[in-house]
């Protein structure tokens, strides 16, 4: 008992002296403390203002931020001002005798003026950042992005290159069962890549129910609408790494689907985007291969992670979804495993259609370990030219 | 209504009453039943969000809590107990002897908990309860709601009927029941907010009505508003619920505005200032509430036009509210102040709402809302809106007419305390927020990354704390209500309105003959 | 108002009114409905196009203005077709009329019904963008294994405002072999 009164003690001490650095950080944006990379360190954990990000709409957006921060402080700090001073002067118990007066059309007039001129003098920069944010004109790469329930597809239009990005965080770290990486819960398996200093424009839409696409680096938050299309653009000036999230409640894992684009140079880019054209080429090729058991359970296990883990358990026991540990599916005729995984659950809008979302490996790996992990020991296997039979014969 | 006799005893007494002041009270009490359920869910909220990681629950039911911790607040805590002062209050404050209704209002009262036991048992249905947020945006609330969500649907539909019923109640009271002599300008400041607040209610609840009939038809009668499938939109469900939701906004505020506008007078003892530029700006706001409702959707891809008429129109808002901040503010300038229980809730509801104001200035501005939009600043910003404002100004009510209610003045220490420790906890909760949000953190997620970590402990502390001053509120209103200091008539020194003129407590019945009015 | 027998008659009055306000804004709810699509049209608010053919009234071509025009295709939800657009992106003259198709393939054993709806980006763009032939003005039937080229023609309008260099036309294709039959009639409405 004294140990836990020890602890919540010092933790509360810990936290004072941190809120007492509040003012300092706020005052300076944490760029005065930025001398010392200790205090960077404690001002990025500390994150306090809005990123200026690494594109000219993202610097134009925090300096109009910032703009309009300054407006409301000042005007706080002459109303907030005024209002102290009576509170100090003008009361009871120091003789204030109250005066009688209780309107002034001059008076009134002027503050009803005053401060419809504040606001054209701050409608005049927000309308022409918005008017740049707006403009469309040709871009040199397209992506599309698809909001799915909790994934985002990026496909890069004209160049047959495309992916999903999962969640590459582990269950084990959400629950607490293994330290938290540095990039937890923002970190994905295969990142959007790419170029910097050239016009990518996005363009947004969702599969099932709305999300929002949002990097704040990129200063590009646009809602993912079913049926809709909406577009955005950014041209990156830095190379690096950018995270985001999903901006729009979109369900369960709506706070795990997070967002990664990598920039790079254009050669890099280049390398990778070739390199993505020649993974897929020698997929295509691995179509036609045979895999042995362990290397299909060894690749369903991670496809198993990516994919499935949210709903049906890490140990498949089951939550949003059935359990899969002897269920009638994973334990029952494999022709109608394989039918459940690339065609869906008629009426069940959660399951997804795997079969447009995962590859004929990935599909019968991932079927293959769930039909033997967690003690299903079914023993069979799938290679992926069967499930290419399956879709063929269907 | 011809008899003038006592309550009728025991439980008949609260089933059957038709009588003003009765109904006043169970609207409060139920409303604060309603704040209180609605802070465990929040707290609920906050606990998990002690620190990153799951521990305590699971999404699908984080997602349930942020739903009806919304729901509750807004539709049970907030509504409700603005509809129990105004029937408290209104009548004695115009001088009429009841409201012009009074066997509807017995039923706008009584259908509310029908309304909420229905909504609170869905948490415990197949499936659990609304999990889509309380904008409850379509198509997570319609093609992927759980099944729980018909029941979401008539518990609205009862909660628009109860609200539209008062409303009507008020309006007709207000129009037709006022003592000779009392013409519209010269009511009381809360009469006013009221009775635009009550013309923006009917305007818009029915609104809010036909959107979840809409909803309730896509899900059951295979139509399509809002799926693009059959050649609807899941943004016009956006368009139609903020055309309800902004003025919505303004339901919980501007009575709010009436409250202060009486009780900062009273403790400068000083007449309001510019009372009838407050009218004309409460009537603005609410003109202004109908025309910037897509502010709220800067993200869902409108075109230029359209951000800038919604983005102009919004930051207009910004004009008539700052005419009544710098009305306050003069009020309290060269007065003779005292600092009271209600006052210093009052202050701190003029500061902190202008907080709240700078930042939805902020959140006007259209390519900076593309950052600010769906994050803890947004969260940060409606909270510092309504619990200072709202909730601030609510409790500053109660401390101001219980003694006329109940013929006790409450415990002034206890008082005290109470606002410090609101005063405190709220900040410390809410003012974290808006630095999260900057951050980059959205709203609505159960988990977040390491980076967001000591700001929600903070947080989350500051919630407990404030959680728990309320209980204290609890104490202190039951304790004031049993017994204590007795209180004159007039309460206060020279507090302006026909309240005061009567004895404390107020009679069962008050103004069966029309006072005189000045 | 049997509900408040003794109610005098000013009150009475004023209550049916307001009532009659509560009723009338129930019906606005429903009614914002054909005004949000009335005002769609109008503004291109959300990118949606025309439903029906459109009637080319002038032959002429603006040659001197190049628009590119990209196709986009996707599956929602469940929509297990495989469907792409034949090319990705077109250089147009505005007036020209344009021809194109997307491909469509069931992969399935089932008879299948599917409706293409149509988005156009950025969203005032679509108000100068006429479909004259569109798969999307029918839903698609196809039988277990069939494919088909869907056919589609447009012209671009040669009003379009000049900063408009890039129209992104997106077809999302849903499954409606269940819900059909409403859809087509909720189609023909609007």
């Amino acid at each position: 008992m004294r140990l836990i009164t020890k602890q919540l003690a010092s933790k509360l001490l810990l936290v004072f002296s941190r809120l007492m650095m509040l003012p300092v950080l706020l005052m300076t944006g944490g760029q005065v403390l930025a001398a010392s990379d200790a205090a960077v360190d404690e001002a990025q954990r500390w994150g306090l203002n809005m990123t200026e990000g690494v594109t000219a709409v993202s610097r134009e957006i925090y300096d109009l931020h910032m703009l309009i921060f300054w407006i409301c402080v000042w005007i706080g700090v002459v109303v907030f001002g005024i209002m102290f001073y009576s509170m100090i002067m003008h009361r009871k118990s120091v003789g204030a005798v109250p005066a009688k007066f209780h309107e002034s059309t001059a008076v009134e007039l002027a503050w009803t003026i005053v401060p419809a001129i504040i606001l054209v003098l701050m409608a005049i920069p927000a309308t022409s950042s918005l008017i740049k944010i707006y403009d469309t004109t040709e871009a040199d790469i397209d992506i599309k992005i698809v909001g799915h329930q909790w994934k985002w597809q990026y496909e890069y239009l004209g160049q047959d290159v495309g992916f999903f990005s999962n969640l590459s965080t582990s269950q084990d770290e959400i629950y607490g069962l293994v330290p938290k990486g540095e990039h937890y819960l923002l970190e994905v398996d295969e990142p959007l890549v790419i170029p910097i200093n050239k016009k990518i424009r996005f363009l947004i839409t969702a599969n099932d129910v709305l999300h929002a696409w949002w990097v704040p680096a990129l200063a590009v938050k646009r809602d993912a609408i079913p049926g809709y299309i909406n577009d955005a653009w950014t041209i990156v000036e830095e190379p690096g790494t950018y995270r985001g999230q999903c901006a729009e409640l979109c369900g369960k894992e709506h706070g795990f689907m997070p967002i990664v684009v990598e920039a790079m140079e254009e050669q890099d880019y280049q390398n990778w985007l070739a390199g993505k054209k020649q993974e897929a080429e020698e997929l295509r090729a691995a179509m036609s291969q045979t895999f042995s058991m362990d290397e299909l359970y060894a690749r369903g296990e991670k496809v198993y992670q990516a994919n499935c883990v949210a709903c049906h358990g890490v140990n498949g026991e089951g939550g949003l979804g059935p359990s899969l540990v002897g269920s009638g599916i994973t334990t029952g005729p494999i022709d109608n495993h394989i039918n459940v995984m690339v065609n869906g659950v008629a009426g069940n809008v959660v399951m997804p259609v795997f079969g447009n979302q995962l590859n004929n490996i990935d599909l019968a790996s991932v079927i293959t370990f769930k039909r033997n992990a967690w003690g299903n020991n079914m023993g069979d296997q799938l290679q992926p030219v069967d499930i290419l039979t399956f879709k063929k014969n269907q | 209504m011809g008899d003038h006799h006592g309550p009728a005893k025991g439980f008949g007494r609260w089933l059957f009453t038709t009588n003003h002041k009765d109904i006043g009270t169970m609207y409060l009490w139920f409303s604060f039943a309603m704040f209180l359920l609605g802070g465990v869910f929040a707290l609920v909220i906050r606990a998990e969000l002690f620190q990153p990681g799951l521990q305590l629950v699971r999404p699908e039911f984080f997602n349930q809590m942020t739903t009806m911790h919304g729901l509750a607040m807004v539709f049970g805590a907030v509504m409700p107990a603005f509809l129990g002062l105004a029937n408290w209050l209104i009548p004695m404050m115009v001088g009429a002897p009841d409201m012009a209704l009074p066997r509807m209002n017995n039923w706008s009262f009584w259908i509310l908990p029908f309304a909420f036991a229905l909504l609170a048992s869905t948490l415990f249905m197949e499936g659990g309860g609304p999990n889509f947020g309380w904008t409850f945006y379509a198509p997570l609330s319609t093609t992927y709601a759980p099944p729980s969500v018909t029941y979401f649907i008539f518990a609205i539909h009862i909660m628009g009927a109860s609200s539209i019923m008062g409303s009507i109640n008020i309006i007709a009271t207000i129009l037709n029941m006022r003592a000779p002599g009392m013409t519209l300008m010269k009511m009381p400041l809360f009469v006013w907010t009221w009775l635009i607040t009550a013309y923006l209610l009917i305007a818009v609840m029915p609104v809010l009505a036909g959107c979840v009939t809409m909803m309730l038809m896509d899900i059951h009668f295979g139509t399509s508003f809002f799926s693009a499938a059959g050649g609807g939109d899941p943004i016009l469900f956006q368009h139609v619920f903020w055309f309800f939701g902004h003025p919505e906004v303004y339901i919980m505020i501007l009575p709010a505005f009436g409250i202060a506008s009486a009780i900062i007078p009273t403790f400068a003892r000083k007449p309001l200032f510019g009372y009838a530029s407050m009218v004309y700006a409460t009537a603005s706001i609410a003109f202004l509430s109908f025309i910037v409702w897509a502010h709220h959707m800067f993200t869902v891809g409108m075109p230029i036009a359209g951000e800038l008429f919604f983005m102009y129109a919004t930051m207009l808002i910004a004009v008539p509210t700052g005419v009544k901040v710098f009305n306050w503010v003069s009020t309290m300038f060269r007065g003779s102040m005292t600092f009271e229980t209600p006052m210093l809730f009052a202050i701190a509801f003029v500061i902190l709402f202008s907080i709240g104001g700078f930042s939805g200035l902020m959140l006007a501005i259209a390519p900076a809302d593309f950052q600010y939009h769906d994050t803890y600043f947004v969260v940060a910003h409606f909270h510092y809106v309504l619990v200072p404002g709202a909730i601030f100004s609510i409790m500053a009510a109660v401390y101001y007419w219980l003694p006329k209610w109940c013929g006790n003045m409450y415990d002034e220490r206890l008082g005290k305390a109470h606002f410090w420790l609101s005063f405190i906890g709220l900040n410390v909760t809410f003012f974290p927020m808006h630095f999260v949000g900057l951050a980059g953190m959205p709203r609505r997620i159960p988990d977040y990354a390491l980076q967001f970590a000591d700001f929600n402990q903070i947080a989350s502390m500051g919630a407990f704390l404030f959680g728990f001053s309320q209980v204290f509120f609890l104490f202190i209103v039951i304790k004031t209500i049993r017994g204590g200091a007795k209180a004159t008539d007039e309460v206060w020194e020279n507090p302006e309105g026909l309240e005061w003129t009567i004895p404390s407590p107020a009679p069962y019945h008050t103004f069966t003959t029309p006072p005189p009015i000045k | 108002m049997a509900l408040e027998p003794e109610i005098k008659t000013p009150v009475r009055t004023l209550v049916v009114r307001l009532v009659l306000v509560t009723i009338g804004m129930f019906g606005f709810g429903f009614a914002l409905v054909p005004l949000y699509d009335l005002f769609c049209d109008v503004t291109g608010l959300n990118g949606k196009t025309n439903a029906e053919a459109f009637v080319r009234v002038t032959e002429l071509i603006d040659t001197s203005r190049q628009v590119t025009v990209q196709f986009v295709a996707t599956n929602n939800e469940q929509m297990l077709w495989e469907f792409r657009p034949e090319v990705f992106k077109v250089k147009v003259h505005p007036g020209q009329e344009i021809e194109t198709t997307f491909y469509a393939r069931n992969p399935s054993s089932k008879e299948m019904v599917a409706q293409a709806i149509p988005s156009v980006s950025p969203g005032r763009a679509a108000a100068y963008f006429h479909k004259t032939e569109c798969f999307c003005f029918n839903q698609q039937l196809l039988t277990g294994g069939e494919s088909v080229d869907m056919p589609l023609k447009f012209i671009v309008d040669r009003d379009l405002p000049s900063n408009v260099n890039t129209i992104t036309l997106s077809y999302t294709l849903f499954d409606v072999t269940e819900t059909g039959v409403i859809s087509v009639d909720s189609m023909a409405m609007r």
